[in-house]
């Protein structure tokens, strides 16, 4: 039991990671419909951002957190604006094409600069905590509750805040949403620059008990692909759910069936829902 | 000017071309610029096999490279460890990617289109997990060595590189050949009115899925056979040769080539392979020259080199027709890239 | 020939097209008119089977089609057209009409690799069958010209002959006088008149009321996804419930 409980908790983390990137991804692939296959390589960027700010210039942990927010916010709608922006009227293979582009450069410039090893980010939490048997590092516990609470605020954000709403209403009617006036620039700026954020957010706690490397962010953002497909597109809940589904799928899959195969366990999902209903599992509308 | 373009689209020019490739080795620096070229003719193949699914249906097949894959796989596991000769498992490795390709198909074509791209990179992905971690079947990530080269029956020694060449060379015009008899027959028309639309195809008779599998299977076919005679060439493999960075190169030179032309997938192919091999010292970083290039081809050009060229060439053709009074003009139709072909 | 029975399609909760019955006999010119949005081009897409019915039956010929994939449908005998024609750009007039035999043809990627005499001899028959097609809307002496450079009204014609050269028995032609000029109109209705008298059936959707009324054979009305008349054309222009849909919408009436 406790072993299960164990993993149960390793499934958690994993999966606030998982919806926290995925997140970012369903608001831009739900609003604008780009599957922005460069969202990994934002991820990555986020993590030797941070890495950046926490070891070269020897800054506190939360800063280099924010610090790499912003930059890939900032990176983040740089692609919207001079990419996908331009393409919007392509047909949709261009946005893939481009997005694919945006993401090898990434990743040749992060190489250059930093090398293809390994790099271990350090954290201030190192500390492990205790509950009657089950042992949960801090830091997974700081993934959890940081994971949470940052989706929460976008919550509020979204439903609370006039721009959250106007990005509501671009998800949910974009032919309306530009009849009442609604700026589809901005709205389109906001999006990426949120879900750049969210990336670099889930990259900095996620770090600590990962590796970080050049390609990190590949398999994130498949897994992320295959969540929003799971959770349904532009679906916050969705994503959110979806996340930990994949997390716990994970984490007992890989404890309890094989650790070697676990990362096939997404996309076997993926393979198994998509060959039975090929809308994907939650699609209200007509897209 | 025109005259030199009616040149580049003749058939005149593809005799040139196939002279000046059969008579490289003869003036090429090195042997190593064989080997390059060689292997390049390679890569154009599996691009031609991506130009079939991409030019003709518009879907983006993500696990293009891991078919690839498969093909060089399939040779080398049955050629190091089951004893094979090369050529039966050569047809082994088309045969296999052509059933797994039809697997793949039958359920991405019926996704819509990012749903399709996601599977397929979703597919791409699980071929590399498999081959690097299934070690009893693969020799996982340590690869596979010392497979067999293709038999010369005595003849010919393949296992040198002005052979090989002209062995890829032949295998690339029969690939050539054949897209371009498929793309003028009944099939590649209807493959081509699939393009145009779903619904006027079917509203002219074509069965939707029956002809998009036929196209993926096609395509995975010339990936796996170009998988396969990779392996026969460079007589070793790895689990990297399925990473995903192979896919994107294919698109890379498909895209740079033209969508959906016929010498396209060629002229991209050789155009960035040399391209790269002149910033040789870059050679790791390439893709920090390539990646924004990708993405202003993708903004600006989309036809690719030899796309754009047919498409200002019909244009300056058309523009010698003299328009008809009092008609409703249609006027400039704005032509994307999936309308480009190759009329010659 | 064409008989529709109780045919509904729902969108959510929106009917579409509401109990909609009607036959369609052989040879003749069957318009269907109405105001926008009267569920005109989805009555069209669930005949030619581009999307299921919710309820009702379709029969053609005797055989019950209904819910039948388009293109089986296209080879058991309907053709039809788009409101925008979709026709390859960068090709000539000649070549986009060459697969519209294709459905009638047996040739397989096989037969391509190993150049079999079938698919050579098909191929040919193709090519006549759109000559043949080319020549009957007129357009022969423009074969070789590459559609990027036509008129909106050879287009048109173009989209005809597409549909013509499936060999079909009955055509659906998808308001086929759109964005052309009357003298062009004109010509348009004359096509139409030489395919039913070559045996075709022929069953449009138009707005443009002159043309119309002189070519119609028989007329149904739609509004709002219901049928409310059906006549000839004398009957229809006269009906005051028809007029009456047409006043309380916007529809402009072309005198």
């Amino acid at each position: 039991m406790d072993a299960f409980l164990q993993q149960a908790l390793n499934g958690l983390t994993l999966g606030s990671i998982y919806g926290l990137v995925a997140l970012g991804l369903t608001l831009v692939y739900g609003i604008l419909h780009v599957p922005n296959f460069a969202h990994g390589a934002l991820y990555m960027v986020g993590a030797y951002i941070s890495y950046y700010i926490m070891v070269d210039l020897g800054l506190n942990y939360w800063i280099a957190m924010l610090g790499a927010g912003l930059f890939v916010a900032v990176l983040s709608v740089l692609c919207e604006r001079l990419v996908f922006h331009p393409l919007r009227h392509a047909p949709p293979i261009h946005d893939k094409i481009a997005a694919i582009g945006i993401l090898l450069f990434l990743e040749a410039v992060v190489q250059m600069h930093w090398g293809s090893d390994f790099r271990r980010m350090p954290t201030p939490y190192t500390g492990i905590l205790e509950f009657g048997g089950l042992v949960l590092p801090a830091q997974r516990l700081l993934i959890i509750v940081g994971a949470f609470s940052i989706m929460g605020a976008l919550h509020l954000y979204l439903k609370k805040t006039m721009t959250g709403s106007t990005i509501i209403a671009m998800a949910q009617n974009r032919e309306g949403a530009f009849l009442v006036g609604i700026d589809a620039n901005r709205v389109a700026m906001m999006t990426f620059a949120i879900a750049g954020f969210l990336a670099a957010v889930g990259a900095s706690l996620f770090a600590p008990i990962n590796l970080g490397y050049p390609a990190m962010g590949h398999l994130v953002i498949m897994k992320a692909f295959v969540i929003i497909i799971l959770g349904g597109m532009g679906s916050i809940p969705g994503a959110i759910v979806g996340g930990l589904i994949i997390g716990f799928a994970e984490a007992l899959g890989g404890y309890y069936v094989s650790s070697t195969y676990k990362d096939l366990i997404a996309f076997v999902l993926l393979v198994v829902i998509l060959s039975i209903k090929p809308t994907g599992l939650f699609t209200k509308g007509v897209r | 000017m025109d005259r030199i373009a009616n040149f580049f689209a003749s058939p005149a020019m593809k005799v040139v071309l196939l002279a000046f490739a059969l008579i490289f080795p003869l003036i090429a620096g090195s042997e190593y610029q064989i080997y390059v070229m060689a292997l390049a003719f390679i890569w154009a193949i599996a691009v031609y096999g991506l130009n079939i699914i991409t030019g003709f249906c518009g879907q983006l097949n993500l696990a293009h490279g891991g078919f690839f894959a498969i093909g060089a796989y399939v040779v080398a596991i049955l050629t190091v460890d089951h004893g094979w000769a090369f050529w039966p498992a050569f047809v082994a490795s088309g045969v296999f990617s052509a059933v797994f390709g039809f697997l793949v198909g039958i359920v991405s074509l019926r996704l819509k289109e990012h749903y399709c791209a996601i599977f397929t990179l979703c597919v791409g992905f699980i071929i590399y997990l498999l081959l690097d971690k299934w070690e009893a079947l693969t020799h996982g990530s340590l690869g596979i060595i010392n497979i067999a080269p293709p038999e010369g029956f005595g003849l010919i020694d393949f296992t040198r590189t002005i052979p090989f060449y002209y062995l890829v060379l032949f295998f690339l015009v029969l690939a050539i050949v054949l897209v371009s008899r498929i793309s003028s027959s009944l099939v590649g028309r209807t493959f081509l009115a699939i393009r145009i639309s779903d619904d006027l195809a079917q509203s002219l008779g074509i069965n939707l899925m029956r002809n998009k599998v036929l196209a993926f299977v096609l395509s995975t076919v010339y990936a796996g056979l170009a998988g396969g005679l990779y392996a026969g060439v460079v007589r070793f493999i790895g689990p990297a040769e399925a990473e995903v960075v192979h896919t994107f190169d294919i698109i890379t030179y498909l895209l740079v080539g033209g969508i959906g032309t016929l010498m396209g997938p060629l002229v991209g192919t050789m155009a960035i392979t040399w391209l790269t091999q002149a910033v040789q010292s870059f050679e790791e970083y390439r893709m920090i020259v390539f990646g924004p290039m990708l993405v202003l081809l993708v903004i600006f050009m989309p036809k690719g080199v030899v796309g754009t060229f047919l498409t200002w060439r019909g244009r300056r053709l058309a523009s010698k027709a003299p328009a008809k009074e009092g008609q409703t003009r249609v006027g400039d139709s704005a032509t994307s890239s999936k309308e480009a072909s190759d009329n010659a | 020939m064409l008989k529709i029975n109780n045919l509904t399609k729902r969108f959510g909760g929106l009917a579409a097209v509401n109990d909609v019955s009607v036959e369609v006999a052989a040879g003749q010119i069957n318009a269907i008119i109405g105001p926008n949005g009267a569920g005109k081009t989805t009555f069209f897409n669930l005949v030619a089977g581009a999307m299921p019915p919710t309820s009702g039956s379709i029969e053609f010929n005797g055989m019950d089609v209904t819910g039948m994939a388009p293109d089986r449908i296209a080879r058991l005998g309907i053709a039809r057209t788009f409101q925008t024609t979709k026709l390859f750009e960068q090709s000539t007039v000649l070549d986009n009409l060459i697969v519209g035999h294709r459905l009638r043809t047996q040739a397989r990627l096989w037969d391509v690799i190993i150049n079999a005499k079938r698919l050579r001899d098909e191929e040919k028959k193709c090519r006549a069958k759109a000559a043949e097609v080319l020549d009957f809307v007129g357009l022969s002496h423009i074969g070789h010209r590459y559609i990027a450079d036509t008129t909106q009204e050879e287009r048109k014609r173009v989209a005809f002959a597409l549909a013509m050269a499936t060999d079909p028995e009955l055509v659906l032609l998808d308001e086929p006088a759109g964005g052309i000029n009357p003298e062009e109109t004109e010509n348009l209705a004359a096509l139409i008149r030489k395919m039913v008298d070559h045996g075709i059936t022929v069953c449009l959707i138009e707005h443009k009321m002159d043309m119309i009324m002189s070519l119609a054979d028989k007329i149904m009305v739609l509004d709002h996804g219901e049928k409310i008349a059906e006549g000839t054309p004398e009957q229809i222009k006269t009906n005051p419930v028809v007029i009456e849909a047409y006043l309380g919408s916007e529809e402009d009436v072309e005198a």
